[in-house]
């Protein structure tokens, strides 16, 4: 309770001198503060409310308590059983209890003036003197369109200097990496725990994740999205009869419209205009159809979805039969031409 | 006078001269009305982000490295995640006071801009942007798009599922920008998504230093634009006028009022830190670029720009084989880039209209300007319908209306509703005014019947 009689004394020293002041001279730059003549004060005089004081008191004393509640409760509890709720609950009363306290204050114990003055004003003598200032300044010069340009032309020079460390970020001049995908002719087809994925195990009723054996599945030309679909309904672009032998088809799982995964694989919405199964781009409802080879149905995404050529291997697992159709993830550039 | 009071006074004004301005600072003037005080709450809301931030980056690793977790949290046990998350998961979880810090500190961020952009309201529909504080308008709003950057900087370190699908987006509109997208986005990024190992890093120095410091520093220069050409007022009485201030002093009336405010907003933030949960990041689970979820919603600041990425139609504009504007460029870049442009040159668009080159210290009131209000509220209706879709798959959760339908639905009504709103308003604000007039007019005429001369009203 030491600190708690400290605060006491402390905030009734601070009221007592804010009372004390008084006695000052008098004020020429303001006016409003009553104007009866006997202008001794700047701020108002206004009678003491002990009552209000004490409402303070009160209200700092229970402050006071919250904040220590919050050690208290910092210290007792285990990590196990973190007491969050008690820890913002003892914080935050303690702060809208000083709030409270302070708000006591402001109405009823300090002097509440309304005064008035003049808007701050344009300077227009100083603005022009301003203006003669630094022309004046440069009454030795002759060629100043020279000078200036020269001195902008170098500035110019050395700022573009300054700034072209910064092509160290990343590789600039180089969009290989955004070209590329780890796929092959021959690449096996893994999960993600690297297993071989048999084309037996591809059922119809739902879809897969597949991924390059041995490269980097973070690479956003890696994931796949892996569906079987009835082979009488595909409807793939020509040159594409063979890449999806046993109706089993794949498709680059990054969307072309901002790069989300294709995480949904959802029935037909209204079976008269699409019916078919679509895959979808949960983030902004980017929608494809894999039976025409990823073509967009619906959805603000401007481009297919890169299918990538699949055969079945002796073992029966999957492989890819080539590289996609596209270059994957959101558009940029040079997205439209082949990928490597 | 006391002598306490006069020795320390004197030491500082002897060393730095500052006493005028100490005395000037303590008797400036404030205005009284509520709505002055919303871009307090903004203040007080920053500092809370920053105290409560600086708690939390003494435990936040900006690691990309993969771990397995074998912490407290069972669900987990066993997956592999990155340190970033990981140390999120263990400052939420396991380190005392690290969740009420974590969650304080994101209500903070939601809070600190919606009292950004309701200040920002209140400045608009008052006209309070007008000469002579346009600047303080044009740094206004680079603050708020400064802090909406650094919000998604924020939620994007935290890498559980919608961090990264946050950042994915933020990869894609990056790559849309024409021509340069691909080998701008490579350089921030440092590889394609999800980028190098160093990407956290950089990502961690600006929101944690680089955004904070331009933040601080704009917010700075606002205050003291502010101070420079004082707060605007309501024309109460006769006595406030475009020449006079009419206001409470900084001190006393002010501080201690100013300071309560300080209090109780950091008390409900931490209130709402300790008792009202917010991103339970260990239901998300860590981020892979092949991983997305459904009905993923960003902070509600983001919820206009993924919005208009919904809204946009499917089409990419090419040049022959080339792209030159891939579709997210619209909804990402093109349309916040229209709404902040709108706004920062609002003040001179008006001045076009209106031909007034005249210094305004004198609120209006939303009515006093019927176009320019009329013209708020259409705008404004316009972004917060893109805001709505982008809960349109929330919206069909709730209500059951799908998707499909409300996408057309809000193609349309994002156009024909604002223009409505425009005539609607416009046509209420001339009406309130000249209902006042026609009052005024009785007023004066019944007390001249009366037989007393007329009191102005």
């Amino acid at each position: 309770m030491k600190a708690w009689q400290w605060l006491v004394a402390l905030f009734a020293l601070l009221a007592r001198s804010l009372r004390r002041r008084g006695r000052r001279r008098g004020d020429s730059g303001e006016s409003g503060d009553g104007g009866s003549g006997r202008r001794e004060r700047i701020v108002a005089a206004g009678t003491p409310e002990r009552h209000a004081e004490n409402v303070v008191l009160v209200l700092l004393a229970i402050a006071t308590l919250f904040a220590f509640g919050f050690v208290v409760v910092y210290a007792e509890f285990s990590p196990a059983g973190l007491p969050n709720e008690l820890l913002g609950i003892c914080l935050g009363m303690s702060l809208l209890f000083i709030g409270a306290a302070l708000t006591v204050v402001a109405k009823r114990l300090v002097v509440t003036e309304e005064l008035e003055e003049d808007y701050p004003q344009e300077h227009p003598e100083q603005q022009a003197e301003v203006a003669e200032i630094i022309h004046e300044s440069g009454s030795r010069i002759t060629r100043k369109r020279l000078l200036l340009g020269a001195g902008a032309a170098t500035g110019g020079a050395l700022g573009l200097a300054a700034l072209t460390p910064a092509l160290s970020l990343g590789p600039v001049w180089d969009t290989g990496p955004l070209d590329r995908t780890p796929w092959r002719r021959g690449t096996r087809v893994v999960d993600e725990n690297g297993q071989p994925i048999s084309a037996a195990s591809i059922d119809q009723r739902s879809f897969y994740t597949g991924f390059p054996e041995g490269a980097d599945p973070e690479n956003i030309g890696s994931p796949l999205v892996i569906v079987r679909l009835d082979p009488a309904k595909l409807e793939l672009p020509a040159g594409r009869g063979d890449w999806a032998p046993d109706g089993i088809l794949a498709f680059s799982k990054i969307c072309t419209h901002a790069g989300c995964a294709i995480g949904l694989y959802r029935k037909p919405t209204f079976p008269v205009l699409e019916p078919n199964n679509a895959l979808v781009c949960p983030c902004h409802y980017s929608t494809f159809d894999p039976y025409t080879g990823g073509t967009v149905i619906y959805g603000p995404a401007g481009r297919p979805l890169p299918q990538l050529p699949l055969e079945i291997d002796a073992a029966g697992d999957l492989r890819a039969a080539g590289n996609f159709s596209a270059r994957v993830g959101p558009g940029w550039w040079a997205v439209r031409e082949q990928p490597t | 006078v006391s002598e306490p009071l006069v020795e320390p006074v004197r030491f500082i004004d002897e060393r730095t001269a500052s006493a005028p301005l100490m005395r000037k600072f303590l008797r400036y003037l404030f205005p009284d009305h509520w709505s002055f005080l919303l871009g307090e709450v903004a203040l007080y809301a920053f500092m809370v982000l920053i105290a409560t931030g600086i708690y939390l980056a003494l435990f936040y690793d900006p690691s990309t490295a993969k771990t397995i977790y074998h912490g407290s949290y069972t669900p987990l046990d066993g997956q592999m995640m990155s340190g970033a998350y990981k140390s999120v998961l263990e400052l939420s979880l396991n380190d005392k006071a690290g969740l009420l810090m974590r969650q304080t500190h994101h209500w903070s961020a939601d809070v600190f801009m919606v009292a950004i952009v309701l200040h920002l309201m209140r400045v608009f529909f008052t006209g309070a942007f007008r000469k002579p504080r346009e600047l303080t308008w044009v740094v206004g709003l680079t603050l708020l798009f400064t802090a909406l950057l650094e919000g998604y900087l924020g939620y994007s370190l935290v890498d559980d599922l919608l961090s990264g699908i946050g950042l994915a987006i933020g990869y894609g509109v990056g790559l849309s920008i024409p021509v340069i997208g691909g080998p701008l986005t490579l350089a921030i990024f440092g590889a394609p998504f999800p980028g190098k190992a160093v990407f956290f890093s950089r990502m961690y120095i600006a929101h944690v230093f680089l955004i904070p410091v331009l933040l601080a520093t704009l917010i700075g220069v606002h205050l003291i634009l502010i101070m420079a050409r004082h707060h605007t007022q309501f024309r109460e009485s006769r006595r406030t006028t475009d020449k006079r201030i009419v206001g409470v002093p900084l001190f006393p009336g002010q501080a201690p009022r100013s300071l309560a405010l300080m209090f109780f907003v950091a008390g409900v933030l931490f209130l709402l830190g300790g008792l009202v949960q917010i991103n339970p990041i260990w239901q998300w689970g860590p981020f892979e670029p092949w991983q997305a979820t459904n009905g993923a919603q960003p902070d509600w600041y983001l919820g206009w720009l993924i919005g208009a990425l919904r809204l946009m139609p499917s089409f990419d504009v090419t040049i022959g084989h080339f792209t030159l504007v891939p579709n997210p460029f619209w909804g990402g870049v093109v349309f916040p880039l229209f709404v902040v442009g709108v706004l920062g040159a609002f003040p001179w668009i008006e001045r076009r209209f209106t031909k007034d080159r005249g210094v305004h210290n004198l609120a209006d009131r939303p009515r006093d300007a019927p176009t320019r209000t009329a013209f708020g509220v259409a705008f404004l209706t316009w972004v917060f319908l893109v805001f709505v879709f982008g809960s349109a798959d929330r919206i069909f959760v709730l209500f059951g209306l799908s998707y499909d339908t409300q996408l057309y639905i809000f193609r349309i009504g994002m156009w024909v509703v604002p223009v409505l709103l425009f005539f609607i308003t416009r046509r209420i604000c001339r009406d309130l005014l000249a209902a006042e007039v026609a009052d005024a007019t009785r007023e004066q005429a019944e007390a001249e019947a009366r037989g007393h001369p007329a009191v102005p009203a």
